[in-house]
């Protein structure tokens, strides 16, 4: 029973936050602008907006066109289950792995619905993110592997609560590369832009309406929120506090960590699509490094305190790797 | 000048000729004149129809910037067609492409001839795209309507994945029928038509017009009213070009720059306001002189107001030029070289950003820039980058104009009595608009009513260039190089 009580609590936490986020952002650029700006929750009052609306659905697209949307929202909210908040909730062996593809049917789902359309902006918008895609889905998990060589477990519990090693440096810039890249921020894209020929993500959603966008808007924003608790919990030592401070810790630093896209998005023009490559690149090879960092690194004693400390033998072999 | 100047009649900028005086040639004499004059470093810019019992007559007016000199020429009454300039002058096919519209003149030999406003029934000209083959192409249709809040235009994209093999622009929806609305005129209905061409060029339609008028009727406006038109030109070119630089960094999501500039767009516009009580500078100029004064007390004020507009705007393109991450996206994005731009007759900030000097300030000078001059702003390159570069030179320069010209108001009336327009004269005036010249050509009948009205728009010539930075770049591009240009489609579409 206490499960099912945690099971929904957990639910209701990743579900209600999340819009918070994309309001943080807003309110950052809006002040470093010298703006007012919409209000912190405006994404909640949209969201109920268009939860009253209804659906205008375009007579050439099939079943796909709203089922992608709802597999994919549905997918995003497996992937924010399965990451660990605190005691208890769903851990198994392996589960990292199911994290990088639930995220992966998500962004499947979404593009499946965008090219339903048959239209040709949602095509190119659709290209587009898979192409990202390719790159930034290898840096996340160059950076799980890295956090899973570190721990020598694949369990996201395991992986994300001990301290991280010498390499976060390393994996927090490349996974923050990817938090900017995954949930179209500047400089991989604009979420404000209203030129279609540059869009990337809300170009793949232009056909959507009234619950389905609903749906699409705050899938998105769950992403950030799964994306800004990933890069916290493999950066600050969760595990190694009390209760209350690692959770105190952890919304502190999902707070920073959307007030820093918000300033990225003030300071930052956006790149050209060509130099996008480069960038992600760069966030893969960060995260390389970190995994050869905590791959190597032991051997020359960098981090035999910190798994000495944890007592890490109780974690299962990982490549034939032991600490 | 060569030989064929005899058989043009060479005009000033804001004057006049008796259609009589206009020499007359077969038609294919006259093409064979332009063609010279445009070899010769001339530019068209005009080439129109004028309907005689007879058929139709084309009246050409060729520039020779180089001489300050307006060359005019005109047919011999005809129907049917003629063998086009196209061939031999780029810059001529859109003029060829409306002659044909207007007037069912064909234009033989004309490599593209299509509509430029309106198919062959009533709507816009959407008909007969120029198609890329291949299994690997794919067409991007993007407009009338846009995601966001701005003219209808159609453009028809050919693609190979992210590359622009090639676009082709289709306008027409906002065309109102301006030039057959005039004829008849002038009457009360003239100014707010003028006016209103294209409405972030009031100051530069409304100058050319009152020059036509002016031309026609043998008046000169009082020095008042031209030093009052000259501001009230250069604080629209500040204005406009401070809203760009905003919007190219908003196109760029670089936010600091694109909020401050709109905020400065504002206070400039309100500095026109000040003036003249519109924030567009409708009502300021009219055919004999203004309609306001500037008295010492508001001069002060102005001068107060705009130097704070001028500093922060200093500021905020600071940091647009510092941003390493703007410099990337600007440079070498949306190409036109310098001999495309000659090619196809580009005008204005997109002609200066390509190194060709054209101004029609330095060039055909007429009212107060005769006396203060304002520096030509140009920069090599072609691309977006050198566009916004010549916009902020510019807006440095005129805003330096400015400061220096509202203290010093000449003496006098600001307006004189307007006698009737001339009978059977042809008018011509040229106007450096902020997007480039802005041509107003007159031909009066028999009662000094207007038989025939030309305007053409910079926008018109510039469309093209457009097109051109184009090819071969990534699609996402575009809406930075359409910004970077910023065209009028009403403008275009009269």
């Amino acid at each position: 029973m206490s499960l099912f009580i945690d099971t929904v609590l957990r639910l209701a936490g990743w579900l209600l936050l999340a819009p918070l986020i994309p309001g943080v952002i807003n309110k950052v650029k809006a002040w470093v602008a010298g703006r007012r700006g919409p209000p912190v929750f405006q994404l909640y009052y949209d969201l109920a907006k268009l939860w009253r609306k209804g659906v205008v659905l375009s007579h050439v697209v099939s079943p796909m066109h709203v089922a992608g949307v709802a597999v994919g929202w549905v997918a995003l909210v497996g992937a924010a289950m399965l990451l660990p908040l605190g005691e208890g909730g769903l851990a198994f062996r392996g589960d990292a792995i199911l994290f990088v593809y639930l995220l992966a049917v998500a962004r499947f789902c979404t593009a499946l619905a965008a090219l339903d359309t048959g239209s040709a902006f949602e095509g190119m918008g659709a290209a587009r993110e898979v192409s990202y895609a390719v790159l930034a889905e290898v840096a996340v998990i160059t950076g799980l592997v890295a956090l899973a060589v570190e721990s020598g477990s694949l369990s996201l519990s395991t992986m994300l609560t001990p301290s991280p090693g010498a390499g976060v440096a390393l994996l927090g810039a490349g996974l923050f590369i990817v938090l900017l890249a995954e949930n179209c921020r500047v400089p991989f894209d604009d979420p404000n832009t209203h030129l279609e020929l540059t869009m990337v993500h809300e170009v793949m959603v232009l056909d959507h309406s009234g619950p389905p966008l609903a749906a699409v808007l705050h899938g998105a924003s769950l992403k950030l929120l799964i994306f800004s608790v990933l890069l916290a919990e493999a950066v600050l030592p969760l595990g190694a506090m009390p209760a209350w401070a690692a959770a105190a810790a952890l919304a502190g630093a999902v707070l920073a960590i959307a007030i820093g896209v918000g300033l990225v998005e003030s300071f930052l023009a956006r790149f050209a699509f060509r130099r996008v490559p480069l960038l992600l690149t760069t966030a893969f090879l960060l995260c390389l490094f970190a995994l050869l960092t905590a791959w190597k690194g032991s051997e020359f004693g960098v981090t035999e305190s910190s798994v000495a400390e944890r007592g890490a033998p109780a974690a299962e072999p990982f490549f034939g790797w032991r600490p | 000048m060569n030989a064929n100047t005899s058989s043009t009649a060479v005009l000033g900028n804001g004057s006049a000729v008796a259609w009589r005086d206009v020499p007359e040639l077969p038609v294919q004499q006259l093409v064979d004149l332009a063609a010279g004059q445009i070899e010769n470093g001339g530019r068209l810019c005009a080439w129109f129809g004028v309907n005689e019992p007879a058929g139709v007559r084309i009246v050409a007016v060729i520039a020779q910037d180089a001489e300050n000199a307006l060359l005019v020429a005109r047919s011999e009454p005809f129907s049917g067609g003629y063998e086009a300039l196209t061939p031999r002058h780029a810059q001529a096919h859109l003029f060829e492409r409306e002659l044909w519209e207007q007037h069912g003149i064909e234009p033989r030999g004309h490599p593209w001839l299509k509509p430029v406003r309106r198919d062959r029934g009533d709507g816009p000209a959407v008909v007969d795209f120029y198609r890329v083959e291949g299994s690997e192409i794919h067409e991007v249709a993007v407009g009338p309507v846009h995601a966001g809040i701005i003219e209808p235009g159609h453009f028809r994209f050919q693609c190979a994945g992210e590359e622009v093999l090639h676009l082709e622009i289709a306008l027409g929806y906002q065309h109102r029928g301006i030039e057959e609305a005039l004829v008849n005129g002038p009457d009360r209905r003239t100014w707010s038509r003028v006016e209103t061409i294209a409405g972030d060029s009031t100051v530069a339609h409304a100058t050319a017009h009152a020059l036509v008028m002016e031309a026609l009727a043998n008046v000169e406006a009082p020095l008042k009213a031209q030093w009052l038109r000259a501001i009230g030109l250069e604080l629209e070119r500040v204005a406009n070009h401070t809203g760009d630089l905003g919007a190219l960094a908003n196109d760029v999501a670089f936010l600091p720059t694109s909020s401050a500039c709109g905020k400065f767009r504002g206070e400039f516009l309100n500095l026109t306001a000040l003036i003249c009580g519109n924030r567009f500078g409708r009502g300021l100029v009219r055919a004999g002189g203004s309609r306001f004064d500037v008295d010492t007390a508001r001069s002060k004020r102005f001068a107060e107001q705009l130097r704070a507009a001028r500093a922060g705007v200093e500021e905020a393109a600071g940091w647009l030029w510092d941003a390493a991450s703007v410099r990337a996206r600007f440079e070498g994005t949306g190409m036109v070289t310098g001999e495309q731009a000659a090619e196809i007759g580009l005008v204005g900030p997109a002609a200066r950003a390509c190194g060709l000097v054209r101004d029609v300030r330095y060039d055909h000078p007429a009212g107060w820039h005769r006396f203060a001059q304002v520096p030509v702003a140009v920069w090599p390159g072609g691309d977006v980058f050198a566009r916004a570069r010549v916009r902020w030179l510019e807006i440095q320069r005129s805003g330096a104009f400015l400061e220096e010209q509202i203290e010093g108001a000449p003496e006098g009336e600001e307006r004189v009595a307007m006698p009737e327009p001339g009978p059977d004269t042809l008018a011509v005036a040229l106007v450096e608009g902020w997007r480039g010249e802005t041509c107003h050509v007159a031909l009066t009948g028999a009662r000094g009513e207007f038989r025939r009205y030309k305007v053409v728009d910079p926008s018109f010539h510039n469309w093209t260039g457009l097109a051109l930075a184009l090819r071969g770049q990534a699609i996402s591009d575009f809406p930075l190089c359409n910004k970077s240009f910023n065209l009028s489609y009403c403008g275009f579409d009269v």
